[in-house]
């Protein structure tokens, strides 16, 4: 998957113009997303970071064809989000694990490819491959529910990977881990998606998870929600819990946080 | 698996570590298990010993005052005499003897093998009943405005008393040339297909909203999503519903025999018992032990089906 990735590592994955979304309430209209435009190279690791309501898991879902725009147009590695969904381009990944208590470890893996038709035999081979790139080997024929918090997540990741997407979406996956297990998913985030070269979007509300995630911040600013600054983070890859701990990290958490409170100042000001 | 949470580096440690969970929860398991088995059936023993002893104590009150509360002269409710409410004993007795005058066969062997007939018809029953459910389920689950619009008429079809029911039941399908199990399977069905389409209507609504997500994000057609996410969640809650099924579908097999006249069958046996009251009271009582004790050990049949399917799914 990685082999094309050197070439067109510069090239546009993903690729908005214009996009609004209005939900209409009973209370009335709700401006959810205003005239976003962005652009995600091939291959970056890019946040979405805001307060909530700023419309941030909207946007992940208009990107996977999931909420369809009011405005706006989406293209995926050239073609249209509605497409990139039909020919299988994306993994997604929730807050909650979300498996099927019904299947095993390694049948919950499957599932995409189950859906895709792929053929027993390799489903099973793929899936097991997946299963040892998130170190699941050995609880492949457990239930869900014989796993961890932390350990249903990276199933839900393997999951996530199965089809081996283009884009990888993901919905505050760590949102409902501990510390500890957070930190050390983040690591094996930053590992798979070097070892995969797939392109992520992932959305947060922790500013050191995105820091040291990604390649580039988003934050974003609620009501309507939009775009209020791009942060590119210019630490190396692989970072370790060591890169916590570097001057460079701590002063890039700092320029995102001071960035993220310019977008909240106004509307905690008129509390 | 906490391990799992504090291991800095799972690759070394998570093998070792992490492996143990289902053998130690197995070991665990058994006596526990065996410990609620043991819990049930004392909680079970000492039930029927309360009803025994609420049976034989009203009758001993009745016996003493004359049928009248104490200390007032308000007749009990129901009389207490040998011919009303015959001892306990008298029952097993009854049980114990002779099925017939001219028979070597024990009334309580007569009755079991009336009730295998009753109980076999219930099982076609059900099983039919839990085909149509499911069935009925899937089509309002698939055509909403369908579902809206037959609901009010699948609520009256259960309100209308059986009783009445019935005999139409056994003129149309006797008409037909069927022996009369199958009009008694019919009527047990009626009765059995209303709560699987319930329960399984309610199951097939109640999927996981990121099960749904997920299955749109990777393009699944309809049906896949209806099969693989929908049908498995609905699970749980068919069984609730058959678990239900199975008591209403025993209910219907009696019932169904009362109306169905001449055939065997405990329903029958127990009309008989009503007709011949006055000279054995101790029979009909017999005949109901039998039959309500048959229908639990039915219903228990299901509920194990249920607990294994299930099984799997928790811890």
């Amino acid at each position: 998957m990685s082999t094309s990735t050197a070439s067109t590592s510069t090239s546009t994955a993903i690729h908005l113009a214009g996009i609004s979304k209005t939900f209409s309430t009973s209370s009335g209209d709700v401006v959810a997303l205003d005239d976003i435009d962005l652009d995600i190279p091939q291959g970056a690791f890019v946040s979405l970071l805001g307060p909530s309501g700023c419309g941030k898991s909207t946007l992940l879902r208009v990107i996977g064809d999931l909420v369809t725009p009011t405005a706006g147009t989406v293209q995926v590695a050239g073609t249209s989000a509605a497409e990139a969904r039909r020919t299988r381009q994306y993994g997604m990944a929730f807050q909650a694990p979300g498996l099927m208590d019904w299947r095993t470890v390694r049948r919950n893996v499957e599932l995409p490819l189950q859906v895709q038709g792929v053929g027993r035999a390799e489903r099973r081979q793929r899936a097991d491959e997946m299963l040892e790139l998130v170190k699941l080997t050995q609880f492949a024929d457990h239930r869900p529910r014989q796993l961890s918090g932390g350990m249903q997540q990276r199933v839900a990741i393997a999951r996530a990977l199965a089809m081996q997407p283009r884009v990888l979406l993901m919905d505050e996956p760590l949102g409902a881990l501990d510390e500890m297990n957070r930190e050390h998913l983040q690591r094996e985030l930053l590992r798979i998606w070097r070892a995969t070269g797939t392109t992520v979007v992932f959305v947060t509300h922790s500013i050191p998870e995105a820091v040291f995630l990604s390649t580039e911040v988003v934050v974003m600013s609620p009501r309507p929600g939009r775009i209020a600054s791009r942060i590119p983070v210019d630490l190396p890859y692989p970072r370790t819990d060591e890169t916590r701990l570097t001057d460079e990290f701590q002063a890039a958490e700092r320029h995102v946080r001071e960035r993220l409170h310019a977008v909240l100042e106004p509307s905690t000001a008129g509390l | 698996m906490a391990a799992i949470r504090t291991a800095p580096r799972p690759s070394a440690t998570a093998a070792p570590q992490a492996a143990p969970p289902s053998p130690a929860r197995a070991r665990r398991g058994r006596p526990q298990h065996l410990g609620r088995v043991l819990r049930d059936l004392g909680t079970a023993a000492l039930v029927i010993a309360a009803a025994l002893l609420a049976w034989e104590g009203y009758k001993a009150l009745g016996q003493a005052t004359g049928d009248l509360v104490p200390l007032t002269s308000v007749p009990l409710p129901v009389a207490t005499d040998d011919a009303a409410m015959p001892h306990v004993w008298q029952v097993l007795a009854a049980l114990a003897g002779p099925a017939s005058t001219a028979s070597d066969q024990t009334l309580l062997a007569y009755y079991l093998q009336q009730t295998s007939v009753t109980l076999r018809e219930a099982a076609y029953g059900l099983a039919l009943g839990a085909v149509v459910g499911v069935l009925l389920a899937l089509l309002m689950r698939q055509l909403p405005w369908l579902g809206r619009a037959s609901m009010p008429w699948l609520v009256v079809s259960q309100t209308i008393p059986l009783v009445a029911l019935a005999p139409i039941v056994v003129v149309w399908i006797g008409g037909a040339g069927f022996p009369s199990w199958v009009a008694v399977t019919v009527i047990s069905a009626y009765l059995a297909f209303f709560p699987v389409t319930l329960n399984t209507a309610t199951g097939l609504l109640s999927a996981d909203a990121t099960h749904v997500e997920l299955m749109r994000s990777v393009a699944a057609s309809p049906l896949q999503t209806l099969l693989l996410v929908r049908v498995p969640a609905a699970v749980p809650s068919f069984f609730t519903g058959l678990r239900l099924a199975a008591t209403a579908s025993v209910v219907g097999a009696v019932v169904g025999e009362l109306s169905a006249g001449a055939g065997l069958g405990i329903g029958r046996a127990i009309l008989t018992a009503a007709y011949y009251y006055s000279l054995a009271p101790a029979n009909l009582y017999a005949a109901v032990l039998v039959a309500s004790l048959a229908g639990v050990v039915f219903v228990q049949v299901i509920a194990l089906a249920e607990r294994l399917v299930l099984s799997k799914r928790e811890n």
